[in-house]
């Protein structure tokens, strides 16, 4: 049987890239995002649902008042999930100066932002657990809930019960993040996206990183604000 | 990945014979059957595992069948295979729950969703798109190797000592988060959820394969709107599933959370008996897990429905040798299924205590499916009228499932009321219209595939005569099955009930039990025969002998008879026209590569 190799260089049709003209890991990634914007949906749709059906519920402003390093409550509200939601963003920004630098090929200069990035992810991962251990330290656990609520009358435990879950669950997120981004860093340091020719990649982590950053300021309305 | 990293990754030589043998330099029987990345192995893979599945999914229901048709009989075998829990050779009552419970568990979720569409989706998507593969061969790898996890976890759930889950396919709480309220909500319980998770995480990672394949890696020439209809249903069902199952993982999580964790979400105000033990949950909401179940539950009954939905129509046009009636108005129709199927999950939950005005708008909402329904059926209907049809074993199911989801889907305007519901909910009359509608017809749907597209999967044809046998029966034996459970269901009779021996009114149906149960063997044995058919044709069948069997247009008749991995020889053919030019211009029918005539006719 004669056999004919492809000859080097051939070309294949690769018609079709419409309606989204854009590579295929994007086009997954953004699919993923929005499976994945239903879970944490799903989440927070049924905290609302027992919330609003609950006659009365603790007030956050009192619950979270604590700050490292403080001797016991602060004067304003808030403070340290402040810093939590601001060290996220943060790491955000970086994210897209990693994210422009791959664009111009910049190796050493995303390998930096990556590097902030992943130290922001870091801090924020650290700040939550305090702010757990703290927590835990107050009584506060699933099935235990040490807050009386808003008008005074003893609470269900479904604050906490919905708290740990859901920022557990965004804290997962979190931390997967920061081990994608790590990979990254790697293969930036390698040079593999260099021999490829584009840093996609970094974009797609970028798309991640991003939505999960997103996520926490639903999750931190729906805790700390409301 | 690209079409040239299939290529490449394999390194692939092509061959300018006939058949395409893609020689793989390391490949191996683990390569090649076990953790293959060639769609169509995963396709079969999934096949395979589907109809194991369906064996066991089917035996359960004979077994509850057994109980229900003679109730007042014992069989003594059933002691010596089930020990306790079928106690001097009748089936207990905790033994008949976990049956009815993992046969539509297993139905559903494991034959007629990872079975159906990752058969048809992984098979069809890149034959039919003109691709050398999926987008990620290795994450279709791996969506395989979840599903069978998953299998893994729900097989051995099976044999727990206190049994799998038995508080219905639904699994509300707070029955399947209290392991003291039931036997199965024990470790089975446990073993569930588990293996659901795993079902997840395998449909999201083929779903977002199914629909990146289609959206990015079409051939040259092959537009959104000349896709067959296959493609347009697996793309809608990759797109609900994706976005339908997380729902059910977060329900699924708080549902842990609550067996395990001391959580409140689910639970308020319980007492149970066989403790006598009141519990100090309290704030939680049971009718907060039917919302997140329905939210998945209802498009999953969309998941199931339109992959067969496409199947059909595209066998349907190949054998009536005309083109599909009203192509626009069937991707319009499936798009619309789509929407609708975010928005009608509480019509399960009517008699819940759902806010009637509430429930009311669901009503509507339900009832708008009948619509993009009604065309869907009057387009296959008229693809059949005055066609030159050809009645395939696969065209005999495609036939069918129209005549099934119509009577189906008729009792599902009763259902969709909400006063009538408060009548027919939990009662046969259920059970008969999902079976039908749903269950059967997607069946029906799945056969056609099968028959339809065995000889471009094994290069051999199927027996035809076993292939009559099976329509025939399992036609009549569907109907014979689930047409008298209208009855019943309209006298009241409720289903999942163990026997009816203290409703007198219900002794009626009696016979009519017997008679269901008699025809529903009657329907296993033949499937068994279809086992056998397909096992004994995959080695022993007549062989395909010219590429395009059937006279279709779609490419996947263009590649090789038996295709290596990369699908095509040389290049990926081009396409100029959409998949349904049947009987035209005095020509049979027209390949979808063949560029336009300068004098063809616009159709």
């Amino acid at each position: 049987m004669s056999q004919a190799a492809i000859p080097a260089g051939a070309k294949w049709w690769s018609g079709g890239k419409s309606p989204y003209n854009v590579e295929y890991g994007k086009l997954m990634m953004w699919f993923f995002l929005m499976s994945d914007a239903f879970t944490f949906g799903a989440f927070l749709i049924s905290y609302g649902t027992i919330r609003f059906s609950s006659n009365s519920w603790p007030n956050p402003n009192e619950v979270f008042r604590t700050f490292p390093g403080w001797k016991g409550e602060m004067p304003v509200p808030l403070a340290f999930v402040s810093l939590m939601t601001f060290i996220l963003i943060m790491s955000s920004v970086t994210m897209v100066l990693a994210v422009a630098n791959g664009h111009a090929g910049k190796r050493l200069e995303v390998a930096k932002w990556l590097g902030w990035t992943i130290l922001g992810g870091i801090a924020f991962l650290s700040c939550q657990a305090w702010e757990w251990t703290h927590l835990h330290g107050e009584g506060a656990w699933w099935g235990r809930n040490p807050f009386m609520n808003i008008d005074g009358t003893q609470s269900s435990t479904n604050f906490t019960n919905f708290f740990f879950t859901i920022t557990g669950f965004h804290g997962f997120h979190v931390f997967s993040g920061v081990i994608v981004n790590i990979i990254m860093l790697i293969l930036v340091l390698r040079g593999t996206f260099d021999r490829r020719g584009h840093y996609l990649m970094i974009e797609k982590a970028g798309l991640y990183w991003h939505f999960v950053d997103l996520v926490w300021v639903f999750v931190f309305t729906c805790f700390y604000l409301l | 990945m690209s079409n040239e990293a299939v290529l490449q990754q394999h390194g692939a030589v092509i061959t300018t014979h006939g058949e395409a043998h893609v020689h793989h330099h390391k490949e191996t029987f683990i390569t090649k059957y076990i953790f293959s990345q060639d769609h169509k192995m995963i396709c079969k893979q999934f096949l395979i595992t589907g109809m194991i599945w369906a064996i066991l999914g089917g035996l359960m229901s004979v077994l509850f069948r057994l109980q229900l048709g003679y109730p007042d009989s014992t069989f003594p075998f059933l002691e010596d295979v089930f020990g306790k829990w079928a106690k001097g050779g009748k089936i207990q009552p905790e033994f008949y729950y976990a049956l009815v419970t993992m046969h539509g568990t297993v139905l559903v979720f494991f034959v007629l969703t990872g079975g159906l569409s990752g058969t048809f989706a992984n098979f069809l998507i890149p034959l039919q798109c003109g691709a050398r593969d999926m987008a990620s061969p290795f994450l279709n790898m791996l969506s395989y190797w979840f599903f069978f996890m998953a299998s893994i976890v729900i097989f051995s759930s099976l044999f727990q000592e206190t049994g799998p889950a038995s508080g219905g396919w639904t699994v509300y709480p707070p029955l399947s988060a209290l392991g003291d309220a039931n036997e199965g909500s024990k470790a089975g319980m446990d073993f569930w959820i588990i293996g659901m998770a795993l079902f997840v995480v395998s449909s999201l990672l083929g779903g977002l394969n199914y629909i990146t394949t289609i959206l990015n890696m079409r051939t040259k020439g092959m537009s959104m709107t000349r896709l067959p209809l296959t493609i347009w249903a697996l793309f809608f069902t990759a797109i609900l599933g994706v976005l339908s199952f997380p729902v059910l993982l977060s329900g699924l999580i708080l549902l842990l959370f609550d067996r395990h964790f001391g959580t409140s979400f689910y639970l308020s105000d319980i007492f149970i008996a066989s403790t006598g033990r009141a519990l100090s949950n309290e704030g939680g909401s049971a009718i907060l897990f039917q919302h997140l179940f329905w939210f998945l539950g209802h498009p999953e009954v969309y998941i199931i429905i339109l992959p067969a939905m496409g199947l059909v129509s595209e066998v349907m046009a190949v054998n009536s040798r005309k083109p599909i009636f009203g192509y626009m108005a069937m991707v319009g129709s499936l798009f619309a299924i789509a929407v609708l199927a975010f928005l009608v999950w509480a019509h399960h939950m009517f008699v819940t205590g759902l806010n009637p005005l509430l429930g009311s708008v669901f009503v509507l909402l339900t009832l708008l499916i009948a619509v993009p329904s009604a065309i869907k059926v009057f387009n296959w209907l008229t693809t059949l009228w005055r066609g030159n049809i050809r009645f395939t074993p696969g065209m005999l199911f495609a036939i069918a499932f129209v005549s099934l989801f119509i009577s189906g889907g008729l009792t599902g305007i009763f259902l969709g009321n909400s006063t009538l519901d408060i009548h027919l909910h939990d009662t046969y009359f259920v059970v008969a219209h999902f079976h039908i509608v749903m269950g059967v017809s997607a069946f029906f749907g799945m056969f056609c595939g099968v028959y339809h597209w065995f000889p471009k999967m094994f290069g051999r044809y199927l027996n035809n005569t076993m292939s009559y046998i099976h329509f025939w029966v399992t036609f009549m034996g569907a109907y014979l099955i689930f047409w008298p459970m209208h009855y019943e269901g309209l006298a009241g009779m409720p289903r999942r009930y163990v026997e009816y021996e203290n409703w007198l009114s219900f002794h009626q149906f009696g016979d009519l039990n017997r008679f269901i149960s008699t025809v529903a063997m009657v329907v296993f044995s033949v499937q068994l025969m279809f086992v056998f058919n397909f096992f004994y044709s995959i080695f022993k069948g007549r062989k395909v002998t010219t590429m395009n069997p059937w006279g279709a247009n779609t490419l996947e008749w263009t590649a090789p008879i038996r295709p290596g991995h990369g699908n095509w020889i040389g290049e990926i053919p081009e396409v100029h026209r959409w998949a349904y030019d049947y009987g035209k211009d005095g020509r049979e029918f027209i390949p979808q590569t063949e560029p336009i005539g300068p004098n063809e006719s616009v159709h």
